[in-house]
């Protein structure tokens, strides 16, 4: 084998599997034990629900949109599942499927803010995380009240047999969305969206159901992680910050554009994971807050520029 | 053609040699290294010898006043006249408060108010939130300085940010009430506040330290660097634990997120095979570190938390070995007591020094208000409170 052919193999995989792995191998390196299946597992089981969330954002972002809203509505999520529920078990059900009917709602919502009135959606959904945060605290004067009970949290927290709750769930939503997304017609018209939003007008393709249809995807997803994290972490006042931002840069490690037309479900994951190891990694290496942040924030700015790099040269 | 694949690498192992480097510098106390430098917590800008020693004399002390209104007590009180104060109801009272963003403080302002409806000759009382900016609360003291207001309570922000903004409402003649963080000015007529954050991290260090294998692993989890009387629980917990030779593995900020502090402290399980003890400079997060270990299938090790319904009710069901050094919320409503004092010409402490309780297992029943939400801090004083306790959102 060439060089060059070696090469020109390396290129045709996506930029985050090295940054994963690069980022896997450094924890290893710290920490042997990250490669024995239970941990792995239960990193995975954390990861869920920025995972989750990142497909519902590359959807929106495939389709040429961004959604900031995402990290308001898992709090608005989190807050409300624990004030109706007051640690009922017996409400769970019926909880659940308020949670997700909201997501779909804020994500109709975001939707047709964008489509019908043109508002672009970077200012909708700012929009829609100020309206919902405001209301979230005006509801709870700051403090949520109520408690998620023990059969709503389980999704998040427990496992079936020696698998956790959330990697089954996210390996279900995951194989959903590679077949929505890169099997049927509906994502070739995603993409077909985002790709050239005049082109597919004139094409035939329903631009605006087409979006509206990608936000309700992403305010779904971001409910189901709100479950998830909800599970994983408790009731908290601002369980959903910094998840907007997550979201997005998972979404561009994965090799998505920021302005539509290209992307993929496993980089998606694969800039999920990476995003969720690089924060075990800093845990590991034992590095100042303030620095980490530092850090993070470089790795991430590396990586974004290293995939676009990438895609300039594969023109 | 392989030209191209590699700047993207080379960024990338960049960026890692300098996460590598920074990695081989003892990070504040962690590591072995701590134990090796006994004069550490003494060097920082947080930490006053003086201070510390007052504060852990004045847990043993009897605080004067009767023990079933603590909010009432003083311990080492030295009054000062008020007569110039003096003025006929009905009054405006002001308050600048520094922010409602945690569940303790919420619980505080709504005692707070619940306390105010408690005086007739209180006519108005006036709240401005600085939402946790020490701008927005300069300016908004400066604002109630024009509002007719008859006496001003402020709970400071910052404690150097907002000092030139105390002394300059001192200056305008009303009479200031400063409580819970404090301020670089001797102005204001009466500060309130409970013991203190080195009788805080003192206790919750030697329950821990008392209970774990000389050396043993400890995790300090913070919630934010640079708020005094957060340094001072941490520079109090650091010396105890160097005094005793224990191993400080890790000090790590959470922002008080439960998720961080969950996956942070399953990080240091796994990496150091198991904990001895985790310390915690407050409790807002601590059920998220004891299911941490629970839901790796491991004995959870000695650990603190504050007064937080749910963290007493986990205690009390899984029978932790745990402590609650609290930080009591009933000062909020000696912030209005001390304004109602001055203004009727009562004599008040220079220095309103509270009573902070300590939650161990045996008193932990007492602690305990059934029916609360999970946020609730049960050191209010507010249980026999009018109102109570739909107000504070039980049942």
């Amino acid at each position: 084998m060439t060089a060059a052919t070696t090469a020109a193999r390396l290129r045709r995989i996506a930029p985050i599997w090295v940054v994963l792995v690069l980022v896997l191998v450094g924890i290893v390196w710290r920490d042997p034990t990250f490669a024995d299946p239970p941990t792995l597992l239960a990193f995975v089981k954390r990861s869920a629900p920025l995972a989750v969330l990142a497909l519902g954002q590359l959807f929106v972002v495939i389709s040429g949109e961004l959604d900031l809203s995402v990290g308001a509505l898992i709090t608005a999520c989190v807050v409300a599942a624990a004030r109706l529920g007051e640690g009922d078990p017996s409400r769970t059900w019926w909880i659940i499927l308020l949670v997700l009917g909201f997501g779909v709602v804020v994500g109709v919502v975001n939707g047709l803010i964008t489509t019908m009135l043109r508002v672009p959606s970077f200012i909708t959904t700012l929009g829609m995380m100020l309206v919902l945060g405001g209301a979230v605290f005006l509801w709870t004067g700051g403090s949520p009240t109520g408690a998620l009970a023990e059969n709503f949290r389980q999704y998040g927290r427990e496992d079936i047999g020696p698998v956790p709750y959330a990697v089954v769930i996210l390996l279900a939503i995951a194989v959903a969305a590679y077949f929505l997304l890169h099997r049927s017609r509906f994502g070739h018209q995603v993409f077909a969206t985002g790709g050239g939003t005049r082109a597919a007008e004139l094409s035939g393709v329903a631009v605006r159901r087409i979006r509206v249809t990608s936000f309700v995807l992403s305010g779904l997803l971001a409910a189901v992680s709100a479950i998830l994290l909800a599970g994983f972490a408790g009731l908290s006042a601002n369980a959903g910050q910094g998840y907007d931002f997550q979201s997005i840069s998972a979404v561009v490690l994965g090799g998505a554009v920021l302005g539509g037309g290209r992307g993929g479900i496993g980089a998606a994951l694969g800039g999920a994971f990476a995003l969720q190891a690089m924060f075990t990694l800093l845990n590991l290496l034992g590095m100042a807050a303030p620095l980490r942040d530092t850090v993070q924030g470089l790795l991430i700015v590396a990586a974004v520029a290293f995939a676009a790099y990438r895609l300039r040269s594969n023109r | 053609m392989s030209r191209k694949v590699l700047p993207g690498i080379a960024i990338a192992a960049a960026v890692l040699a300098i996460a590598a480097c920074t990695s081989t510098k003892p990070t504040g106390a962690a590591g072995p290294s701590s134990s090796a430098t006994p004069t550490d917590a003494s060097q920082s800008k947080f930490y006053n010898q003086a201070d510390f020693d007052r504060e852990l004399k004045q847990r043993t002390e009897t605080a004067q006043g009767d023990p079933s209104t603590p909010w009432l007590q003083t311990i080492d009180a030295s009054y000062v006249d008020t007569t110039k104060y003096k003025k006929n109801p009905k009054w405006h009272l002001c308050f600048s408060n520094a922010s409602v963003s945690n569940p303790w403080r919420v619980t505080g302002l709504t005692t707070m108010k619940a306390e105010v409806a408690l005086h007739p000759e209180i006519g108005d009382f006036t709240v401005d939130d600085a939402q946790g900016k020490d701008d927005k609360q300069i300016s908004d003291i400066a604002d109630l300085q024009t509002r007719n207001c008859d006496a001003l309570i402020i709970s400071p922000n910052t404690t150097d940010a907002l000092t030139p903004a105390v002394t300059k409402a001192c200056q305008s003649g009303i009479p200031v009430v400063v409580f819970d963080r404090g301020v670089n000015t001797t102005c204001p007529v009466s500060v309130v506040h409970p013991i203190g954050g080195y009788a805080f991290g003192a206790a919750a260090a030697e329950f821990e330290s008392q209970r774990i294998p000389k050396g043993g692993k400890v995790l300090a989890l913070r919630i934010l660097p640079g708020v005094d009387t957060l340094e001072n629980r941490w520079a109090a917990a650091k010396s105890v634990f160097q005094k005793a030779g224990d191993n400080v593995v890790g000090v790590e900020f959470t922002d008080g997120d439960p998720a961080k502090t969950k996956t942070i402290v399953s990080d240091y399980i796994d990496r150091f095979g198991g904990l001895d003890a985790v310390w915690m400079d407050a409790g807002a997060t601590t059920v998220a570190a004891v299911e941490a270990f629970q839901d790796a299938g491991r004995k959870v090790p000695p650990i603190d938390g504050e007064d937080e319904q749910d963290f007493l009710e986990l205690w009390q069901k899984d029978g932790l070995n745990a402590i609650a050094p609290t930080y009591p919320v009933y000062e909020w409503r000696t912030a209005v007591i001390a304004a109602v004092d001055i203004l009727s010409g009562k004599q008040v402490p220079k220095e309103w020094v509270l009573p902070q309780p300590v939650i161990t297992k045996d008193n932990l029943s007492q602690f305990i208000t059934p029916g609360m939400p999970p946020l609730f801090y049960s050191t209010c004083g507010c249980q026999k409170m009018p109102g109570f306790p739909q107000t504070w959102g039980g049942k």
